[in-house]
């Protein structure tokens, strides 16, 4: 089995807006391993987002290679693509993305709809097994407006987890939330990749980064800095100092 | 995705918004009861006018002298005297597709029994006329050949008649008549027939021998018209062309030369009748068909609006795995819900309608089954169509717009 997930080999990316080409990436080489918990960083415009985009296939490179569970993403096309986000990948973003008036269990439920093989017994365990992994069982048959925003994210989580994907990818899965719902939402992430998911996420605050193993740092469409995590914080030890708050989410 | 889940999203995506989904299927829904109810109403009457068309005679041929024209001034058919009884007896001998041959005299005139007296017309037949007309006589009997050949003064009443000389229910059965001062012995009554399509009195009439009718009531030596039944309404075209034939021959009338005669059959007439109803329903149908392609219009609007409102849903789906088609299928399933489900409101509410207007109007209002597969077919492509554009403008979405859409 290929232990490397992610392979980047000469990465670029335009776009054209009207005549002016923005060169979002400008050579990008990268390798991600599997069970690595990287933390994308950078400032706006700095080609992080984009580069999240064609790590989620929901973008193709202009030039240069790019390696999922080593497959060459460039030679697909749009169906093939589409299987592959299927079922290599997790998205969880920034604004959860649930469906309203859908509970918990069937916004779980939706990748597995997009994959004719499972039966929908089998949907339907996988769901529970997903939202177990993320301690909202109890919470499956309540719809997205009946969750606070942390809930939410978590069900985003146990979505992107649903079809056991090589590759989580998360987008600012923090920016909506209050501190200590951000490092519980960690504190998860945390736990995840210990049990060996891949992990990639992009921040752009500097705390939240330090939850990774591995920092990658994008500036001007290129990476600036790369560096392991040398303190690294463990969101567990951090929740027990913070003071518990008397209402900290609703029912 | 397979196709009930396709259907439980659908479906579910409407629920949420119950009263615009009504609403835009209420376009639907009144295009196809209109497209129903027209066609009901316009299949009803054709129906009725074909039965009360068939209800004349069966399987007549009719021939009428053909107008005359003297210097360009048309005189009219019945100041004819083109046809003569050696033609009916023509016609009996030599047409082989023709079962039943009777003459036709007319006279009009005062008939009184007592102190009561009414205008009516006298028709002088043979005694195939009956059959041939499908008149019955209920009580009495009908005159004979013997009667025939003899000028008997025999009358059968019609309805009407009764009713003005006698009073409603009366039994005239040997009773004396006059008419036109002659004395009649009324030998049988006919059993009423009611209103003819164009709203003549079909019971107001007295039948006799056509010998007597044409030497003692009209003084003429030509017939007014002749009646046959053909063998079969298949045979009816033959019949009629037989009959022309014949006619030529007997009246000498050269390869070039117009005819002095007209020959109608009765299937012509239904055809003719048929096809103007048949012309008429279409144009209802069609106007209310304009009706139907504004509510598929109205779907084509209210799914560009859902469309637009799920942009980020639409791109939700793609990240986690749906293809173009995937998403396509979706809405498409979505319109075409929308446009059976008023189909299905539609017919049932079309059909009511029909019942309703049919009963205003005492035609029955027949809903065939065609109709109302074709409302369905029509619902069906409506949704396909209306749907396909936006359904397409969804699939095409690109997925990071789309999931960044405010």
């Amino acid at each position: 089995m290929n232990d490397i997930i992610i392979e980047i080999q000469g990465l670029r990316k335009d776009y054209h807006v009207g005549e002016v080409t923005v060169h979002a990436l400008r050579g990008v080489d990268m390798k991600i391993q599997k069970g690595e918990f990287v933390a994308i960083m950078g400032a706006s415009g700095s080609g992080k987002s984009t580069m999240l985009n064609i790590l989620g296939c929901l973008d193709q490179p202009t030039h240069g290679d790019y390696l999922l569970d080593g497959i060459n993403v460039k030679s697909m096309n749009k169906d093939a693509v589409a299987k592959l986000r299927n079922q290599k990948l997790g998205f969880v973003f920034q604004a959860y993305n649930l469906l309203a008036r859908t509970t918990a269990l069937e916004n779980v439920e939706l990748p597995l709809f997009y994959n004719p093989k499972i039966r929908s017994k089998e949907r339907k365990e996988a769901a529970l097994r997903a939202l177990e992994a993320v301690g909202l069982s109890d919470r499956m048959h309540h719809m997205p407006n009946q969750l606070s925003g942390g809930q939410q994210q978590r069900v985003a989580i146990a979505r992107s987890l649903v079809n056991d994907p090589v590759l989580i990818l998360a987008d600012e899965p923090t920016g909506n939330l209050d501190t200590r719902t951000s490092f519980e939402i960690m504190e998860l992430f945390q736990e995840l990749n210990e049990k060996g998911r891949t992990i990639v996420y992009v921040t752009h605050e500097l705390d939240i980064a330090r939850f990774a193993t591995r920092n990658v740092m994008f500036k001007d469409g290129k990476i600036s800095r790369e560096n392991m995590v040398t303190e690294r914080l463990n969101a567990r030890e951090i929740l027990k100092t913070l003071p518990v708050e008397a209402i900290e989410e609703f029912d | 995705m397979n196709y009930s889940n396709l259907l439980r999203i659908a479906l579910r995506a409407l629920i949420r918004n119950k009263l615009r989904a009504f609403l835009t299927m209420l376009g639907i829904i009144i295009g196809v009861a209109s497209v129903i109810a027209m066609l009901a109403i316009g299949e009803g009457s054709k129906q009725k006018i074909r039965k009360q068309i068939s209800s004349m005679g069966s399987n007549m041929v009719m021939v009428m002298p053909n107008f005359q024209r003297r210097g360009g001034v048309s005189l009219g058919s019945s100041s004819s005297m083109a046809l003569k009884y050696s033609d009916v007896v023509a016609l009996r001998a030599d047409a082989s597709d023709v079962s039943a041959v009777s003459p036709e005299v007319r006279a009009s005139g005062q008939v009184i029994y007592s102190n009561q007296n009414t205008q009516t017309t006298i028709y002088g037949v043979s005694e195939e006329y009956l059959s041939i007309k499908k008149l019955e006589v209920i009580s009495g009997r009908t005159f004979n050949a013997n009667e025939v050949k003899n000028m008997s003064k025999v009358c059968i009443l019609g309805q009407t008649v009764i009713e003005n000389l006698f009073g409603a229910g009366a039994d005239p059965i040997g009773l004396s008549i006059r008419i036109k001062n002659l004395p009649f012995t009324v030998i049988g009554t006919l059993k009423d027939k009611g209103e003819s399509g164009m709203g003549q009195d079909e019971d107001d009439l007295i039948i006799a021998p056509y010998t007597t009718v044409q030497r003692r009531l009209a003084a003429i030596d030509y017939i007014n018209g002749i009646y046959a039944s053909a063998i079969s309404e298949e045979k009816s075209p033959a019949a009629l062309a037989e009959v022309e034939e014949i006619l030529r021959r007997t009246h000498k009338i050269k390869e070039s030369g117009e005819n002095d005669f007209r020959v109608m059959s009765q299937s012509e007439l239904l055809n003719t009748v048929s096809s103007i109803t048949d012309v008429m329903t279409y144009l209802l149908g069609a106007i209310a068909g304009i009706s139907l392609l504004v509510g598929g219009i109205g779907i084509m609007n209210i799914m560009f609006v859902s469309v637009t409102e799920r942009t980020r849903e639409i791109g939700l789906r793609m990240s986690i795995g749906g293809r173009g088609k995937d998403i396509l299928k979706q809405f498409l399933a979505e319109s075409i819900i929308l446009s059976i489900l008023g189909g299905v409101m539609g017919v049932i509410f079309g059909y009511l309608l029909a019942r309703l207007a049919g009963s205003l109007m005492s035609t029955p209002a027949i809903v065939k089954t065609q109709s109302v597969v074709l409302a369905f077919a029509v619902c069906f492509i409506i949704g396909v169509f209306f749907g396909w554009y936006p359904a397409r403008k969804a699939a095409n979405l690109n997925p990071i717009d789309a999931l960044r859409y405010e």
